[in-house]
């Protein structure tokens, strides 16, 4: 097995995108997996963030500066991809807000923020509906 | 505290990849507000955690492993990093960088496409942090108006915590409002000064309680701001609509193109700063009064009450 | 005056693509300072009705002979630089429709809102403010012609709905909306991540322009990636089979007239996201023979018909029973898209319709006996059918059409639906059908039994039949339930014209 060199130019020319992945990746794990509901939104912004980098990293120029006007500068990054991600942003922080909100008011209705517990305390809920059926 | 290096971390590497606007956000966002609604709401639930089955982790494994070779699968036909050829700069963005500053007279490109070219997905991020602001109300809202009373000083013993705190905040609030009118020519604009004034607020409540940073701002005045902010976008684009152009085409707003979208864009920076500041302080209150209130009622509610409530509320 | 005001504003059709959202819009601020329980419900019934009135003369003005699709340029700016607003008769259908049902729902919200066991007292203002974010953020969807602002309105509609469900009395609600809320926004990242792919290889966010470039790069990774996270992510947001896991709850403890709204409105709103991307955006030959959406659509909207309808069998709360049985419904409509043939989309699309007209209309009646009697389980259903006649009445009306019975929508879209699959010999997939709908006797069946078989419960036994501001929202949907199951021609006409263009191409100019 031998490093070819297209093999290199490919990892030099996407490091930014396999970084961008694996971050993803990570988030996506712990929204997936972890029990805890505020673990969760911790992954949820990660996964977001992760998004973000993408957009961003692909706007970036290599010798080129930041999108403001000023003499003597030839080259821009692209601005476009900062817009959308300031609106991505935005949204990411109050999807975060409401989901937090949301674990305030579930922390005092079960007295928990574990998914297992409230899945528990549902499904006895459930049970204590099929005891009442049509007699 | 690490999300809040987290946050500021992104925000280095998003100035590192020339994205100052984007980076000034994240800082606010990322190491700010979120972190702190982060701990407000650590601090309701507390840290206790219990362990899962190890299926449930196996499954998100594959499952995430799947979607990243997917994606990784895709990255191979990406145009590489830094690239000047890439299709994503060379369409539309070249259009911006060409022509934005003739036809907007705004030297910040971002803000020339954000506030004009994208005016209208700017107006439904606003929007959405509206919605935002709502939907916590909704959620926490009628709470904290029962502890309006609530008039203990959490950090009375600081004093020059308070003093310096007191020399800080009127800086941050004029830095707030450089940042909300320099946007045109910097990094900056309505979001990032919102978060920034609201920052000031946030800590004043902190310093000297909640109760008396209602005394000063109301959560209805808050709410009124909120509401506000939105309209006052939504009005630049209606004006432009009555003068028989398309929703928010600032041009026609004076006899001047490029005066009209100057004033256009200077008025909904400002509606997007209202709105933001007033929601984020909103948020704060809510949260921090859920939290208040659930120190003083935490032990008069034992969990039989609580059970029992809940059987009430099945058997309707 | 007033006279210039209609000249300039209201009668000007170049105006009306964009009053369409920017009305609900700002409504939705003016409605939290208002902030009285009954003059929030009439203005937000105004704004509706206006909604739905604008969205007519859109649907009228688009379907006339050669009529092109209407682009409206967003501050003027040219797209694919600017946003445009671009109606065309697919979304002007579905336009018309969400306004319509919004309207019709919005008629029962004062009454039934008056219910403690539905929400707090207090929070009547929110629920309305929400409600229209909600309108608008899914008009908003429906309008635009560039796919990142999708994403924008996309969590418009989101958050609010997320804000509905939360208003639910029941604390069952709030780990609803969280499930919801997760689910949601990875739905939304994923479709993120899809735009962001799309736009770096393209380098354009306007969806005619994308239209445009997207086929000499057909052969791309990017792009194939880029499809299936964009489709997993509005998935998620329809609640195709395997991702349906939140709407079940969602649905059954949000506010009842919560639930008839999102069941008629949020779900189609994502399908018709689905429909424009795969037969607009990417085009049918990318979509069904690059990828093969065709067998995953076929795979997985025939398990939701099945697995959900038993599902719905076993539930004792009708309103989750309903809930799964949307599930099953969105399987019709995903198989009709799946056939990738004009006549396959246009059984979808009819689907759409009526069952936004089904399920609307048996919500609404679920909401009125709620009103009285305080439960929906099937427990609480017995002896309903006495009591409550008219209600009732409207409910099996409502239960007959999502069976498929002649006369009733339900039986129109099936019908078509079966031809188009028949048409090309997909035999076991109509079979399939065939016993979804057998499933789905056996569910109505057991509610209607407890309702006309069964003696009420003691404290039901002197339950007087709902106010008639209850009754005449519900019966406006029955009575829409038996027009157009009868009378076709408009429907029809119009799914037909949809699919037709969508398959020749010719929405792109």
């Amino acid at each position: 097995m031998s490093f070819d060199s297209s093999f290199l130019e490919t990892f030099f020319g996407l490091y930014n995108d396999w970084i961008v992945v694996a971050l993803m990746m990570c988030g996506f794990f712990i929204v997936i997996a972890d029990g805890n509901l505020i673990k969760k939104v911790v992954g949820l912004t990660l996964f977001q963030t992760s998004v973000f980098i993408l957009y961003i990293s692909m706007a970036k120029i290599l010798g080129a500066s930041a999108p403001i006007a000023a003499e003597g500068i030839e080259s821009y990054s692209n601005p476009l991809p900062h817009v959308l991600i300031l609106t991505a942003i935005v949204v990411s922080i109050s999807t975060t807000a409401v989901a937090l909100a949301l674990i305030i008011r579930i922390k005092k209705a079960y007295h928990t923020v574990e998914e297992d517990e409230i899945q528990r305390w549902d499904v006895r809920i459930h049970r204590s509906d099929k005891r009442a059926k049509v007699r | 505290m690490l999300s809040g290096i987290y946050g500021l971390l992104s925000a280095t590497l998003f100035v590192v990849l020339d994205a100052v606007d984007v980076a000034f956000t994240e800082a606010a966002v990322g190491a700010g507000i979120s972190t702190l609604l982060m701990l407000t709401t650590l601090s309701i639930t507390g840290r206790y955690e219990i362990q899962r089955p190890k299926i449930q982790s196996q499954i998100a494994l594959v499952l995430t492993t799947i979607t990243g070779a997917l994606l990784i699968y895709g990255t191979l036909d990406m145009p590489y990093f830094g690239s000047t050829d890439s299709p994503a700069n060379a369409h539309v963005a070249d259009y911006y960088l060409s022509n934005a500053l003739g036809q907007t007279g705004v030297p910040n490109f971002v803000t020339a496409v954000l506030a004009s070219y994208r005016g209208y997905d700017t107006f439904g991020e606003l929007v959405v942090i509206f919605t935002a602001g709502v939907s916590v109300l909704a959620l926490l809202g009628t709470v904290s108006d029962k502890t309006m009373s609530d008039d203990h000083q959490p950090m009375h013993q600081h004093l020059i915590l308070r003093v310096t705190s007191k020399m800080l905040i009127p800086v941050i609030m004029v830095f707030g409002l450089y940042v909300q009118f320099h946007g045109d020519f910097g990094p900056g604009g309505g979001f990032q000064a919102g978060v920034i004034f609201a920052a000031a607020i946030i800590l004043y409540c902190m310093l000297f309680g909640l109760g008396v940073a209602k005394e000063v701002i109301s959560l209805g005045m808050v709410r009124f701001c909120a509401a506000l902010g939105v309209l006052l976008y939504g009005a630049v684009g209606v004006v432009s609509m009555l003068k028989g152009e398309a929703f928010l085409n600032y041009s026609v707003l004076a006899s001047d193109a490029l005066v009209g979208q100057h004033i256009g864009i200077i008025v909904i920076e400002l509606g997007v700063g209202i709105t933001v500041a007033a929601v984020m302080i909103s948020v704060f209150f809510t949260f921090t009064g859920s939290a208040e209130e659930d120190d003083s009622a935490f032990d008069a509610s034992s969990p039989s009450d609580a059970t029992e409530s809940n059987s009430k509320q099945v058997s309707q | 005056m007033e006279n210039w005001l209609m000249e300039t504003f209201l009668w000007n059709n170049q105006q009306l693509p964009v009053l369409q959202i920017v009305v609900p819009l700002l409504a939705a601020p003016l409605c939290l300072l208002i902030n009285h329980r009954w003059y929030n419900w009439l203005f937000t019934l105004a704004v509706s009705s206006f909604s739905f009135f604008v969205a007519a003369l859109l649907l009228l003005q688009v379907s006339q002979e050669g009529a092109e699709p209407i682009s409206y340029y967003l501050g003027g700016w040219l797209p694919p630089y600017g946003i445009e607003i671009r109606i065309d008769q697919l979304n002007a259908f579905v336009l018309m429709l969400i306004t319509a049902m919004s309207t019709v729902v919005l008629l029962s919200a004062h009454t039934s809102l008056e219910n403690k066991i539905e929400i707090a007292p207090d929070k009547n203002t929110y629920l309305y403010v929400a409600y229209l974010l909600c309108l608008a953020g899914l008009v908003g969807i429906l309008l635009t012609g560039d796919a990142f602002n999708l994403f924008v309105f996309l969590e418009v509609s989101s958050l609010a709905t997320y804000t509905l469900i939360a208003l639910g009395r029941d604390r069952r609600a709030l780990w609803a909306t969280f499930q919801y809320l997760v689910m949601g926004t990875i739905g939304a990242t994923f479709i993120l991540i899809g735009i962001g792919l799309l736009y770096m290889k393209t380098g354009t966010l306007n969806m005619a322009d994308l239209a445009q470039r997207l086929p000499e790069l057909s052969e791309s990774r990017t792009i194939f990636v880029a499809f299936c996270f964009f489709i997993v992510g509005v998935c998620l947001k329809i609640a195709l089979f395997p991702l349906h896991f939140w709407l079940p709850n969602a649905y059954a403890y949000a506010p009842t007239v919560v639930t008839a709204f999102l069941a008629a409105s949020a779900t189609k709103v994502a399908l018709y996201i689905v429909i424009r991307f795969v037969f607009f955006v990417f085009g049918v030959e990318f979509s069904f023979t690059i990828i093969p959406l065709e067998k995953v659509f076929v795979i997985l909207g025939t398990l939701g018909i099945i697995i959900a309808s038993l599902v719905a069998i076993k539930q004792q709360n009708i309103k989750r029973m309903l809930a799964y049985s949307s599930v099953a419904q969105i399987g019709y409509m995903v198989l009709g898209v799946s056939l990738s043939t004009a006549a396959g989309l246009m059984a979808g699309l009819l689907h759409l319709f009526n069952h936004a007209l089904m399920k609307g209309a048996l919500f609404l009646a679920l909401g009125s006996i709620l009103y009285r009697i305080g439960g929906v389980t099937l427990r609480h259903m017995q002896g309903v059918g006495k009591t409550m006649p008219f209600t009732m009445a409207a409910f099996l009306v409502g239960g007959l059409s999502i069976i498929g019975v002649p006369l009733t929508v339900g039986f129109v879209s099936k019908w078509y639906l079966l031809q188009a699959m028949l048409a090309e010999g997909w035999y076991v997939v109509s079979i399939i059908i065939l016993i979804g709908s057998l499933l789905s006797v056996i569910y109505i069946w057991k509610i209607v039994e407890v309702a006309y078989f069964k003696p009420a419960l003691p404290n039901n036994a002197n339950v007087k039949e709902s106010p008639l501001s209850l009754l005449i929202p519900i019966w406006i949907l029955v009575a829409a339930n038996i027009y157009f199951g009868i009378d076709t021609r408009l429907p029809v006409a119009l799914t037909e014209q949809i699919s037709i263009q969508l398959f020749q191409g010719v929405a792109i100019p």
